[in-house]
């Protein structure tokens, strides 16, 4: 086999290409329109609309000739400067190391649990059924009833301060109200990595185990050298939402520990603070640097690590073919 | 209810291909290992849901009980979640509302989209498919801010579109998401007999695949519902009164009858109120709902 004429474009029929192409082209913008208008009303126009609020400043002040204003003043930059120097500044790096060690921490975690959990339900013979049940609880669980069931756990005279027979304030401001957090979030999501690892985990073939095993491999190296790559694609995409999931954690630390409470304040809740506070314009700068922020964590893990986001729907864009006509024909499977 | 046959092969052909157990080791470790590995997974995910089950079931003055089944089991703490100050019902009505509006009008549009991407051939795709998936990863808090601030200048705060229209920016991406993997397991034939037989594209779309794809359909529903359901946020910020709350903002306001005290008892029958109904979905539509899930991240 050898490709000479242009390759079947896979799963369209034979029908007249360029009319088809346009067609559907026409079609596609028909069915996309919606859906972008709909992003552009809730997603793009807060963009926007957060980059001009950011550099204003809200309520009173007093001008150069000591005169009262009101109102929005224009800042520029600002409340950008305001996160260097000061008590502001203090408060959100504060809020952005709180956030990026519940995320750095809770990832790590949820992953090793995940997998653990995953290559346990591998082997399961009997009571898949069961193990999928409850791994789906702590998911659909919402967040907030989720982050009362574990106040109710770890308050004062809560169930672990009597298993672990100590008198540990968790909920009040320390060490402590960090790791409740933790805790809460690895159990809420680590089953949730160990179905997506599991997804991937079944998709390997179990004759090359046995191959491997002719080889002398042990039950380590082959999880090291085997496994673990070939789960990576599907295990990258579930950090990367994990990882950006926890970058803008609110709820649980919220509703479990409280507002207000400096070792578990993250940049959402400091954002969210400040609006409150009618306080709109640092509320919207520290909002768009954590869009920043996520934005920079999603790239560099796309760019550097290589998670494949969209997944196999490039395999069947136009592009595809084309691309691979270089290639030695295989056919019409993608 | 003939067709309906193929498509399940089709929504769920990454799990039952899955089914196929790896060869066992015949070690002796290995006989065991794995069940007490089982017990500790169900235990490690059932145990504090457990724990809120039992909560909820004690007389409010047996709070602080530690046995692992309530005695006497008492309801009281499910009717004092409906004590007129929570407004818990009002609450359960709000979420309802908006969670189903937010699930509907997500499918409609959403299934547009996913159907263009999985299935037609069209320049600027990947990049479109970017940008949604993109969306899924915006922070909350970044878009809830602005929106905020136009809410207020038109009148919207403690309105139920003030609560849905945010919602769509996670569950369209969302929605977009899992109904292309579904759509892409499809097998494309359908499409072309039905062309052949003379039906244009949108025809096909319409006649043929929407059909088919309802079950698909029906999991990706069932998921965003979940999602709209936890939803926190936007309710937090877009009301400030008690009577458009949803559910989950609800439960952060129940106060104690005897002031100081947190009534942790019916908050947690509050949150079995909250979740049942959403697991016993789940539970029945499990083997779906895992499909529905792996399906973006697991190329099969």
């Amino acid at each position: 086999m050898t490709v000479v004429e242009a390759p079947a474009r896979t799963p369209k029929p034979k029908v007249d290409k360029s009319t088809d192409f346009r067609q559907q082209g026409r079609l596609a913008a028909y069915l996309l329109t919606p859906t972008m208008a709909v992003l552009a009303v809730v997603i793009g126009y807060p963009i926007l609309a957060a980059i001009y609020q950011s550099m204003f400043t809200q309520g009173q002040g007093v001008d150069a000739d000591g005169f009262v204003i009101q109102g929005d003043t224009f800042v520029g930059l600002g409340n950008y400067a305001a996160i260097f120097k000061g008590d502001t500044g203090a408060r959100f790096w504060n809020a952005f190391y709180n956030t990026t060690l519940f995320t750095v921490v809770c990832v790590i975690i949820e992953v090793i649990l995940g997998v653990a959990m995953a290559l346990i339900m591998n082997k399961a013979f009997k009571g898949k059924g069961l193990i999928r049940a409850s791994i789906l609880v702590p998911w659909a669980i919402p967040t907030v009833v989720s982050a009362k069931l574990w106040a109710w756990i770890f308050d004062a005279n809560g169930i672990a301060n009597t298993i672990l027979g100590q008198q540990i304030l968790w909920s009040t401001d320390g060490p402590q109200a960090k790791l409740a957090v933790i805790i809460a979030d690895t159990w809420k999501t680590a089953p949730f990595i160990g179905l997506l690892v599991l997804a991937g985990l079944q998709v390997i073939p179990a004759d090359i185990y046995e191959a491997a095993k002719i080889d002398g491999a042990n039950a380590w190296r082959s999880f090291w050298s085997m496994t673990l790559p070939l789960v990576k694609p599907a295990l990258l995409v579930a950090v990367l939402f994990r990882i950006l999931d926890n970058l803008r954690m609110f709820d649980l630390p919220a509703v479990l520990i409280g507002f207000q409470k400096p070792s578990v304040e993250t940049l959402s809740i400091l954002s969210y603070l400040e609006n409150s506070n009618t306080r709109f314009g640092p509320a919207a700068a520290y909002a768009f640097l954590l869009f920043l922020y996520v934005m920079v964590v999603a790239y560099l893990f796309v760019k550097l690590l290589g998670a494949d986001v969209i997944g196999d729907a490039r395999a069947k864009t136009p592009k595809a073919p084309r691309r691979r006509r270089a290639l030695v024909a295989k056919g019409d499977t993608p | 209810m003939s067709t309906p046959v193929d498509t399940t092969k089709a929504g769920t052909a990454s799990t039952a291909a899955g089914e196929i157990p790896v060869a066992p080791k015949p070690k002796s470790y290995s006989m065991i290992g794995p069940y007490v590995g089982i017990v500790l997974i169900i235990l490690y995910c059932l145990a504090p849901f457990y724990w809120m089950i039992v909560s909820s079931l004690r007389r409010p003055a047996d709070q602080f009980q530690t046995t692992l089944i309530p005695n006497p089991i008492s309801f009281q703490n499910y009717i004092d979640v409906f004590n007129p100050s929570n407004n818990f019902a009002r609450a359960l009505l709000n979420s309802i509302i908006v969670a189903s509006t937010v699930t509907v009008l997500t499918l409609i549009i959403g299934t547009f989209a996913a159907y263009a991407l999985a299935r037609l051939d069209f320049p600027f795709k990947n990049i479109s498919l970017g940008i949604i998936i993109a969306c899924s990863m915006f922070p909350g808090i970044a878009m809830v801010i602005p929106l905020f601030g136009l809410f207020t200048d038109i009148g919207w705060i403690n309105t139920y579109q003030a609560l849905i229209l945010p919602a769509l920016s996670f569950g369209l991406p969302l929605a977009v998401w899992i109904l292309t993997a579904f759509f892409r397991q499809m097998p494309a034939e359908l499409e072309e007999a039905a062309m052949i037989d003379g039906c244009t594209q949108g025809q096909a779309f319409r006649k043929v695949i929407i059909p088919i794809a309802a079950p698909g359909v029906f999991t990706t529903a069932i998921i965003v519902f979940v999602a709209a359901w936890n939803e926190y946020i936007i309710a937090l910020t877009m009301t400030n009164k008690a009577e458009y709350r949803t559910a989950t903002v609800a439960v952060t306001f129940f106060t104690g009858t005897t002031g100081r005290d947190i009534p942790f008892g019916s908050i947690m029958a509050a949150g079995v109120i909250l979740t049942v109904p959403l697991l016993i979905m789940v539970l029945i539509f499990q083997r779906r709902i895992v499909a529905g899930l792996t399906a973006g991240g697991v190329k099969s």
